[in-house]
């Protein structure tokens, strides 16, 4: 799967939470990520491989990846070429406006809703709504990408338990129903 | 044992860790940064007390852990590709003089570059040093290999050149972990006269180091890294490394069809080589950045049958990827659905709130009169400023470049002649090329933009902390031009005035517009 976003908006942490989660379930992993110049504020992607089979590349070829995984609307279109024809696309729906040409909203909803597998949420809310902070929205994605994700939901939970373990239980828990509620969103989508 | 989860640069770090080092000496650079982070932040540094703290820049960094392999400690250096640039005086007669505890040298080569100035790739330096050079192609490899490395270093007394790249540095993978190795004693060398490179001596030590390339050859002829692989189909055959292995077996997930050698170590494994060009019809050969091992096989008169980067098989330039390896061998790649036209590039920026944004508002209102292409910047944050909505500056070449092509462009009779330069690249490469402009009075404006850290590589201390005006006072500059504020907006008349004034002052002014990086704020409250 791609993880994608705008430098800053902390797309590593889902990329821990997967990680941990292969880890401790003696899956293989490889994750590669951007670091350097582009975190300030540009464009920024994590390639993440989980597999019960040796992985090579770091990259994931063209037309490869099962998902693609973005906490930004126009960014989950930068890397359509590496989406599978049947791969899912699952997208928070709200702006970071960073740049003077940014997209009219409405053509880029139009352009994300013509997708044809698609879960389109406004991550910032339903983290308020469902757990109490807006900063848990990471995990609302990584929640609705779930059900694309071919590991046990149970590996993800313990995921955030063992990445957040020295945050105490508050965070833990505010993370978790992040999870459920954006699990939640993409079931019933 | 232990499986730990680490990115490729971390898997060096914990190898050192391991390897017993007594201490890592390192300026940030990307993608190389987080090696020396990673040790500063294990609980075995802190137990064993192992010296991580930043080097002024990467030649100080070289010479030094160079002293801690003379007193018989080991030692790792770190730094991108283009640190080898300033530490190349002391890395090739470090390669002259030899090593007594083991040195590791790390160069983090960035191929496209993601985060540089160009793409140079660090093996060529190993050769150049007439040293051993690994290339681990994932992040165990890149573990074993630091131990390995470490333990070839001290069996063969030199320093060993270790080189990755970007997609390697920062990609996160399992690796196991082995028992860690205590540190070296103190131990001077037995030579006295070992590293005293006065030309007698100099001569020895370098026939000596001559007369040990057999030595290298032999560990690289018997080394578990380097590796043939038998294939079915004889029409050609690949020989890889590093990163480039990894797409090669991307492509061929039940195996690959073709004869393979895989290398690790350098010089090259002649005997391995020699198999893989008799038995195969064509060569193909896969490697990040430069084309090193294409070249030498291919020769000057040029053998067709080996292809690669220099034949147009492989674009000469930029990273390879599992497509562009795919592509090579004829393979079919299906793309995905295209990019919309909607998305427009979104490329990095200074931060809003950053105090780079207020020097180069007042700096461009300032200099407009004058005139364009006036303004050297140099590396860090400040680049950005190169960019909309800024693009207040004409270069951007070298650590430290910024001042002295300001007092070049002077004696040249260009005015004003502005520097733009940050705190911490100032002291890595800045100050001599001042002393420079102080000595010949040139009329040149130097802002030292100081955000208090080292930022574009993720807000590390920087060595300009509470020096900066002691040391242009050192330097020579006179008291009076050395103009210190804090650029806020509010400030914005106060500093447009200073720069009015100094950018006509007949002689060198240093401005230090003060203020800490917004995100290193941030992270310090954290």
């Amino acid at each position: 799967m791609i993880l994608a976003g705008v430098g800053g908006q902390g797309i590593l942490s889902i990329a821990a939470v997967l990680g941990s989660a292969a880890l401790t379930n003696n899956l293989y992993i490889k994750q590669a990520e951007t670091h350097g110049m582009s975190q300030r504020g540009g464009d920024v992607q994590s390639y993440l491989r989980i597999s019960d089979q040796p992985i090579y590349s770091d990259l994931i070829p063209l037309g490869k990846a099962d998902l693609i995984l973005s906490v930004e609307p126009m960014e989950a279109l930068r890397y359509l070429p590496y989406l599978k024809p049947d791969g899912y696309v699952v997208t928070n729906s709200t702006p970071f406006v960073n740049i003077p040409n940014y997209p009219a909203t409405e053509e880029l909803m139009h352009t994300l809703e013509a997708l044809p597998h698609r879960i389109i949420l406004d991550a910032d809310t339903l983290s308020k709504e469902k757990a109490g902070n807006i900063r848990a929205g990471n995990f609302i994605m990584l929640g609705a990408a779930s059900p694309f994700i071919n590991i046990p939901f149970e590996y993800l939970e313990e995921g955030i338990r063992a990445v957040f373990s020295r945050k105490g239980e508050e965070i833990i828990g505010m993370n978790l129903k992040a999870l459920h509620a954006g699990r939640d969103f993409a079931l019933k989508a | 044992m232990q499986k730990k989860l680490l990115l490729g640069v971390e898997a060096i770090a914990q190898g050192a860790i391991d390897s017993g080092i007594s201490g890592v000496y390192a300026y940030p650079g990307t993608p190389s940064t987080e090696i020396t982070e990673y040790i500063q932040c294990a609980e075995e540094t802190r137990t064993r007390n192992i010296h991580c703290q930043w080097s002024a820049n990467e030649k100080t960094a070289m010479e030094t852990a160079l002293g801690m392999s003379y007193a018989g400690k080991r030692a790792l250096v770190c730094m991108k590709h283009v640190g080898m640039n300033v530490a190349a005086d002391c890395f090739m007669n470090a390669a002259v003089t030899g090593t007594n505890g083991g040195l590791v040298i790390v160069a983090a080569d960035d191929p496209s570059m993601h985060s540089s100035q160009n793409e140079q790739d660090s093996r060529v330096y190993g050769k150049f040093a007439l040293i051993p050079v690994l290339e681990p192609s994932n992040q165990q490899e890149a573990y074993d290999l630091v131990r390995y490395g470490f333990a070839l270093s001290e069996t063969v007394g030199s320093p060993i050149l270790l080189r990755i790249t970007t997609r390697l540095a920062h990609s996160r993978s399992g690796v196991n972990t082995a028992a860690p190795l205590n540190e070296n004693s103190l131990k001077l060398p037995e030579n006295k006269r070992q590293f005293v490179l006065l030309p007698a001596i100099a001569r020895k030590r370098y026939r000596l180091l001559l007369d040990k390339q057999a030595d290298f050859k032999e560990a690289s002829a018997n080394s578990p890294f380097n590796r043939y692989t038998e294939g079915q189909d004889y029409s050609l055959g690949i020989i890889t490394c590093g990163i480039g292995y990894n797409y090669l077996m991307e492509n061929y997930p039940d195996g690959c069809p073709y004869p393979t050698a895989k290398i690790c170590q350098y010089p090259l494994p002649r005997k391995i080589i020699k198999t893989i060009l008799s038995k195969c019809e064509r060569i193909l050969v896969l490697e990040e950045g430069y084309p090193v091992i294409e070249e030498l096989l291919k020769g000057y008169p040029g053998d067709k049958r080996i292809s690669g980067r220099l034949d147009g098989t492989i674009s000469r330039d930029g990273e390879l990827s599992p497509d562009i390896v795919a592509k090579a061998l004829n393979l079919p790649v299906r793309e995905g659905a295209d990019v919309p036209k909607l998305v427009v590039p979104r490329p990095p920026a200074l931060c809003n709130g950053c105090s780079h944004r207020d020097v180069y508002n007042a700096l461009n209102e300032i200099i407009k009169p004058y005139g364009e292409g006036r303004v050297f910047a140099d590396i860090g944050c400040y680049t950005l400023g190169a960019l909309p909505p800024f693009e207040a500056i004409n270069s951007c070449v070298d650590m430290g470049a910024s001042i002295t092509m300001a007092k070049g462009a002077s004696d040249a009779g260009l005015f004003p002649a502005v520097a733009v330069i940050g705190d911490s690249t100032f002291t890595h490469s800045g100050m001599t090329g001042l002393l420079d402009a102080v000595n010949e009075k040139s009329p040149i404006t130097v802002i030292i933009s100081d955000n208090e850290s080292v930022s574009m590589t993720g807000g590390q201390e920087s060595a300009a902390l509470g020096h900066l005006e002691a040391i242009c006072r050192g330097i020579g500059i006179a008291p009076e031009h050395i103009r210190v504020l804090n650029p806020v907006p509010k400030n914005h008349n106060e500093l447009c005035q200073i720069l009015r004034e100094e950018l006509e002052y007949k002689g060198v002014s240093v401005i230090i517009p003060r203020r800490i990086c917004i995100q290193k704020a941030r992270r310090d409250k954290k």
